[in-house]
């Protein structure tokens, strides 16, 4: 198949892989940096390692096994389920966007991670292990790679590919962790507020797009609906950022905390 | 016990989070649609394509409406 020949689906799915992977990555690489850096490298890496086989094998066992369950069931569940995350994703960056939520700040991030770190006990076992650091680093790679991992799995099997929404994912975290391992500091400078509202605004059109034909709905154009809707979503959740942001300039409100 | 609430716990923070409006506006929406479109006879063909229309814009109502609510409690 040509580069012509791919369906939307497929280069939607693979930009909404690359985009949600690189977002997440980023945080987790920022974790990942201020364990390794007041810790010690070698824990933190199989810390790393374990979260990294412990997501992939979620991918694997879950994805074959789901594509077997009714595609129409499935599309009414995980459509549900991509919307409501989808909007979640939509919401947070809007509220970022208007100062109802405090923006994600990976240099303050990686400082407080840093200073937590360093005022824990080196406790180093007999094995050369350091078990703060691998707990940190595990975990922090393991919760933020769910929410590609969930993206993936839904995204993939709604489509009916998991291909692209999967090469997509792998590329972006290559692409960071390699940017982060030339430059070796936090990258605060990748506008993830900016990711995450596009993100959203991907996972709520094709959330919409499966609940709605699992539900029975007729769209019109079919395939074609879901640019509809993504400029749709895309021009609206604009519009109300505007409207917020006017709003909080006549009289604003306190951020909550990020 | 508490290893089960915990595990609902977490997949309930992960999913819905703090806007549990928009996750029962979601499934109350696409229920009533499901209702529609499959149990109301010939009204159901209508429902199928007016609903095309009315998800999104309900969708889109309801992220203002838990913007607005936040705002609010801000």
């Amino acid at each position: 198949m040509g580069l012509m020949g791919l369906t939307t689906h497929w280069w939607i799915g693979l930009l909404s892989g690359f985009l949600a992977s690189g977002v997440e990555v980023v945080e987790a690489v920022t974790i990942v940096l201020a364990v390794g850096v007041t810790r010690g490298w070698r824990s933190t890496w199989i810390g790393v390692g374990t979260a990294a086989v412990a997501l992939a094998a979620i991918v694997a066992v879950l994805g074959p096994t789901l594509q077997y369950l009714p595609l129409d069931a499935l599309r009414i569940v995980i459509g549900t389920l991509l919307l409501i995350f989808g909007l979640q994703w939509v919401r947070k960056a809007v509220m970022r966007y208007t100062g109802l939520k405090e923006l994600h700040d990976e240099a303050r991030i990686y400082q407080r991670e840093v200073e937590q770190l360093s005022a824990e006990p080196q406790a180093v076992t007999a094995g050369g292990m350091d078990w703060t650091a691998f707990t940190v680093a595990f975990k922090g790679v393991l919760l933020e790679g769910l929410e590609v991992v969930f993206i993936i799995i839904t995204f993939g099997i709604s489509a009916g590919d998991i291909a692209p929404v999967l090469a997509g994912s792998v590329a972006a975290a290559v692409a960071v962790v390699a940017v982060a391992l030339f430059i070796h500091q936090p990258l605060s400078r990748v506008p993830e507020n900016t990711l995450k509202f596009i993100v959203g605004i991907m996972l709520t059109t094709f959330g919409t797009f499966w609940a709605g034909e699992g539900v029975g709905l007729s769209w019109p154009g079919e395939d074609l609906s879901i640019l509809g809707l993504l400029v749709f979503y895309a021009i609206t959740s604009g519009a109300i950022i505007t409207l917020l942001r006017q709003r909080r300039a006549a009289g604003g409100k306190v951020a909550s905390k990020a | 016990m508490n290893y089960i609430k915990g595990f609902f716990a977490f997949w309930y923070d992960f999913i819905v989070g703090d806007a549990g409006e928009v996750a029962a506006g979601v499934m109350l929406s696409l229920l009533m649609l499901y209702l529609g479109t499959h149990y109301l006879g010939s009204a159901s063909g209508s429902i199928s394509s007016y609903g095309a229309v009315l998800l999104p814009l309900f969708i889109v109502v309801l992220l203002a409406y838990s913007l607005w609510r936040v705002r609010g409690e801000g």
